[in-house]
């Protein structure tokens, strides 16, 4: 079970957080034509990458504020976390 | 029987306590202290099972958690629990055990039949031979299989026992009380740190218990107990014993199965039998010692044949001989010191060493002692059925290849000793890449990937002045770096008897002429001619070999065997173990009880029960309940012997004739406030949300990001910057997590809070054409007429004192409303409404009426939104503006999304307008189409449509649109039903809508 440091309460177990994947995509802005493929792009098409990832966690059973973390998909080992207002760096 | 294998005075159990106990039905006595292996060997049982595959006879091997053999059935305070080692089960007053894996009786197997037959059972011997014919697997071979083979049982009865989980965080926790544990344990603490030393047996101080040492002035014994009885004094420590941590996983937390009651004859009122600890530690001592390894030979299998550190710990321990007339097979000096333990008690044992004359001080001490030693002498065989009887011995050559000549000496015990595998599962399964340590023959823990430190015998240390010195150092430094305090512990002065380097020798040739089976999973049945099999066939991975064989693969996991059968691979195909690798260790390291996994998280306590505040009223009104997600809602109110299809329509029907009630609390409910609100909403749902008036309610429907519905309900304006949105009962969750999202992701800009207030308020929808006179009677003050309180009006009222919210909202299609007041006041509302309904003939309807009300309307629900449908699906098109962009707007104009032909929700009608349909059954054009027949569409909901009183249904069907009047077949191949129907329109009552505006 992976340890979090939620950026609002600190440390957690992964039991009170759910998953919501890759934190680097952006919604394209409402009502901004975007083609097919920049759609596909957002909605569908992901990295399933070995190693470093940023990643949505929302800590569910906690705060529920959605949070960054920065997570390596192989090892587990997170790096860092981020409010979801904090900008990937 | 007498216990004619115990010695006077020898062992650590508690004399003045005997136990009496049963074993395959008959009664035996042992002691205090005794587990029930020991036991049973100071009585002379050592038959106490059958092997997997051939049903040869199996007695004790070990001593504790690596035993592969005793494997029994145990019976306690009137449950049963298979697959129990009797070398860790603990005795107790009145305690039963059987055999396992026999039939009819240990002594006597008829499964042993396949002993003889074992030419036809060589590995992958189910793979090849039980392939064909292809019908006899499920027929003949498979039942015969299961009841031949097999462990023990599993009780089908419910577990009366308690179970429990506990979370616990500390800076230390330390795996094993051996010498380095309590030594790490006792520097960490003096040190200030938080430790948990756990102990897998029900006694701390591992090899300590049966060395022959001293610690500073005290024997190694009175040492570990010293230490252990200041830990328990100290309160930055917990001590456990019987308290095995079985997996290391991600982030250094670690679970531990926690024996409490097992070793008792009942289990204490209030006391759980076993508790799992999920720790979480900041650093990990690894001090699980090392498991003494077999030396393969001829009918190594036979009981009597053991570790020759199980013979001196049931000795030192236990006070139990395994023999009265000993070999000591050894490849090193660990054999002399049982040998020697044996000496000292009056038995005269013979030692068999593989090496030359050896020089060490316990050997001298052994020579001194007058024991008879035979160097470079092997065991070929053990001879006896089901017990040692004498051994085949023989001298080998300098280059360990040929045998000299045969001789027979009487034994009735054979006690082996090939040296000591290091126990580095838990380092294993935390990630480390372990390394193979060419001067024990053994892998032991690399390169730390997580936390942690493996020490002593578990790191391939196996010299206890260099053990204690280097975890009493660990203990310093690792507690140093997280209390910041430096307490140190003066190292105590250790006398232990030196030893030299052990033969790497773990293989008897066979004699020429001889076929013995010389085993190496002793559970499993493999043997060597099993490896060379799997070797010839071409399986080269050591992963493979394991599969193909099971080596390793029983209860034990190969504890005792998996190094031998790498010393096997490795020598066939000729490369060093370390390239042959081991496979890879993986949780749990020792069973663990089912019941302890699940803990308390059983029956209706696996997930929460919600109920509404009116729930208690229900269950004295006859309430049936159905489980809808974690909510008990009222499915209908039995009246007398009504089932739940003629009590469903009586309700439906009230309701479309007078009016009905139902507890509609379970709905999720969101407030939502701040100036950007309207904005907000016009973004989520796919209709437009900024001209709704404050005092009006809409319906909405929300998409996902992909176009497919994910949730609909309404919401309510209820002042400039308030509104209360309402969600279906299982998406509520989910609605809410999508709507923190995009406020807190995806447009922060916003000035928005949402909050679930589904428990804040109780919620009772009153539905029929005599509901407005009803409400009118419950707020007389309110103008609740269709001008004062039109279609998807809003207000707020008083009912009888009472502050309520009232909707006017419809589900069933007709006249309708919904009241809402704060939760503590739902019993009140709804008897309120009970009491004053009685004049309109009110009657409570449950969810299967609102399912019939619903579907006979054509209004979809969840069956519908069920993850795969967009709008245009569920005739939801007109809901989509086309002058802003909302979430999932740009997918809708996929190509499949806007084909001609796209499926569309139709109603369904029986030809015979008797035959109800099954839910799930699927629409076709033939019948007697050839299979696959193309299906067309599918059945999401049926009911018996009080308003036409046939059956109908709704269907989601390709090109639904021009579909209306065709006649189909629906086909339900589960049911065997074939019905001619009618395809119709989806709103089979009131098309035009009129009375929910009446």
């Amino acid at each position: 079970m992976l340890y979090i440091k939620c950026p609002h309460c600190g440390w957690r177990s992964q039991n009170e957080f759910s998953y919501g994947g890759d934190a680097t995509v952006k919604r394209p802005e409402l009502g901004k034509e975007v083609t097919d493929q920049e759609w596909d792009d957002f909605v569908y098409n992901r990295k399933s990458l070995r190693g470093k990832h940023w990643e949505l966690w929302q800590h569910l059973s906690g705060c529920r504020q959605w949070i960054k973390v920065e997570r390596d998909t192989a090892t587990h080992e997170i790096f860092k976390t981020l409010k979801a207002s904090e900008e990937i760096s | 029987m007498t216990q004619s294998f115990r010695l006077e005075n020898v062992g650590l159990i508690n004399r003045n306590k005997k136990l009496s106990f049963k074993f395959n039905g008959k009664v035996y006595y042992g002691y205090e202290g005794d587990t029930l292996a020991s036991a049973l060997i100071a009585n002379g049982v050592h038959l106490v099972g059958r092997s997997f595959k051939y049903h040869r006879p199996r007695g004790f091997f070990g001593a504790g958690v690596d035993e592969p053999y005793a494997i029994v059935q145990l019976y306690r305070n009137g449950e049963t629990e298979p697959n129990i080692k009797a070398t860790e089960q603990e005795l107790f007053e009145g305690l039963e055990a059987t055999s396992v894996n026999c039939w009819p009786s240990v002594n006597f197997d008829i499964g042993a039949i396949n002993n003889f037959l074992k030419i036809f059972l060589p590995a992958g011997f189910y793979y090849k031979t039980f392939m064909w014919p292809k019908s006899f697997w499920f027929k003949v071979y498979e039942p015969f299989i299961r009841k031949a083979a097999g462990l023990g049982v599993a009780s089908t009865k419910h577990d009366k026992e308690r179970y429990e989980h506990k979370y616990e965080y500390c800076d230390l926790l330390i795996a094993g009380s051996g010498p380095s544990g309590l030594a790490s344990a006792y520097a960490a603490a003096k040190n200030g740190a938080r430790v948990i030393l756990a102990e897998d047996k029900s006694r701390f101080g591992g090899t300590l218990l049966t060395s022959e040492v001293n610690i500073g002035n005290q024997s190694g014994k009175e040492w570990a107990e010293s230490i252990i009885s200041e830990l328990k004094e100290m309160p930055n420590v917990i001590v456990k014993n019987r308290s095995q941590v079985f997996g290391y996983y991600d982030h250094n937390m670690l679970v531990m199965s926690e024996r409490i009651s097992d070793h008792l004859p009942t289990t204490k009122k209030f006391h759980p039998k076993q508790k799992l600890w999920y720790i979480r530690a900041k650093e990990v001592l690894i001090s699980s010692g090392s498991i003494e390894r077999p030396i393969v030979f001829g009918n190594n299998d036979t009981p009597g044949v053991m570790l020759s550190s199980a013979a001196k710990e049931y000795l030192k321990v236990y006070g139990v001989l395994v023999g009265k007339n000993p070999l000591i097979f050894t490849n090193n000096d660990s054999g002399y010191e049982t040998a020697i333990e044996f000496q000292k008690n009056g038995i005269n044992p013979v030692i068999l060493d593989t090496r030359n004359d050896p020089k060490s001080e316990i050997v001298d001490e052994a020579k001194n002692l007058g024991i008879n030693i035979k160097f470079s002498y092997v065991v070929v065989a053990a001879q006896g059925y089901k017990k040692v009887k004498s051994a085949d011995i023989a001298k080998i050559s300098e280059n360990k290849e040929q045998l000299g000549a045969i001789e027979n000496i009487k034994c009735d015990c054979i006690c082996v000793s090939g040296f000591w595998t290091p126990t580095i599962h838990l380092a294993s399964q935390s990630g480390n890449k372990t390394k193979f340590k060419e001067d024990i023959d053994a892998f032991v823990p690399g390169i730390p990937k997580q936390n942690e430190t493996t020490l002593g015998a578990a790191n391939g240390t196996y010299t206890l002045e260099e053990t204690l010195k280097n975890s009493f150092e660990a203990g310093h430094k690792l507690s140093k770096e997280i209390t910041k305090k430096d307490n140190k512990i003066s190292f105590p002065n250790v006398i232990e008897k030196k030893s030299t380097v052990h033969d790497k020798f773990w293989c008897v040739p066979l004699p020429k002429g001889k076929n013995y089976k010389r085993f190496l999973d002793f559970q499993n049945d493999v043997a060597v001619s099993d490896i060379e099999i799997a070797l010839k066939e071409g399986y080269r991975s050591i992963e493979h070999v394991k599969r193909y064989t099971t080596l390793g693969m029983a209860t034990d996991q190969g504890k005792t065997s998996n190094l031998n059968g790498l010393q096997l691979v490795s020598k066939i195909e000729n490369k060093v173990v370390p390239a042959v690798g081991h496979t890879t260790f993986r949780p749990p390291y020792t069973p663990v009880s089912i019941g302890a996994i699940v803990g308390r998280e059983v029956g209706k306590h696996s997930k929460p029960t919600r109920k509404s505040p009116m729930h208690s009223w229900h269950e004295k009104n006859n309430a049936v309940f159905v489980d809808a997600g974690v909510w008990l809602r009222p499915r209908y109110y039995k009246q007398g012997n009504e089932s739940l299809f003629e009590g469903s329509k009586r309700e439906a029907k009230n309701v479309r004739t007078n009016v009905g009630v139902c507890d509609v609390t379970t709905l999720g409910k969101i407030d939502i406030k701040g100036p950007d609100s309207a904005e907000f909403l016009n973004r989520v749902y796919t209709n437009a949300w900024l001209k709704l008036p404050v005092g009006k309610a809409r319906y909405g429907v929300m998409l996902r990001e992909d176009g497919i519905v994910m949730d609909d309900g309404t919401t309510t304006r209820i002042s400039e910057n308030h509104y209360h949105m309402t969600t279906t009962t299982a998406q509520a969750a989910n609605v809410l997590s999508h709507l923190e999202y995009y406020l807190q992701l995806v447009w922060p800009e916003l000035n928005v809070n949402v909050v679930s207030t589904t428990e804040q308020w109780a919620g009772a929808a009153i539905a029929g054409p005599k509901s407005r006179e009803l409400l009118q009677k419950l707020f007389p003050k309110s103008d609740v007429s269709n001008e004062g309180l039109p279609f998807m009006g809003y207000m707020e009222g008083d009912l009888f004192g009472v502050k309520a919210r009232i909707f006017r909202i419809s589900f069933s299609g007709e006249l309708a409303y919904e009241i809402n007041v704060e939760s503590d006041n739902g019993n009140f509302m709804w008897e309120k409404i009970i009491e004053v309904g009685q004049e309109f003939k009110i009657q409570p309807y449950g969810t299967e009426a609102l399912s019939t009300l619903r579907i006979e309307m054509g209004h979809v629900a969840g069956s519908e939104l069920d993850g795969r449908t967009i709008p245009y699906d569920n005739s939801l098109e007109g809901l989509l503006s086309k002058k802003k962009d909302f979430i999932g707007k740009r997918s809708l104009n996929r190509k499949a999304f806007i084909a001609e032909d796209r499926q569309k929700v139709v109603g369904v009608v029986p030809l015979d307008k008797k035959t109800s349909i099954p839910e799930g059954s699927h629409l076709v054009k033939d019948s007697n189409a050839p299979l696959p027949n193309p299906k067309l569409g599918y059945i999401s909901a049926s009911c018996w449509s009080v308003e036409h009183d046939n059956p109908f249904s709704l269907a989601i069907v390709k090109d639904g649109k021009n579909m209306i009047g065709k006649k189909l077949f629906v086909m339900s191949p589960l049911k065997n039903k074939v019905i001619p129907v009618e395809i119709v329109s989806s709103h089979y009552v009131d098309p035009k809508g009129e009375r929910v505006r009446s």
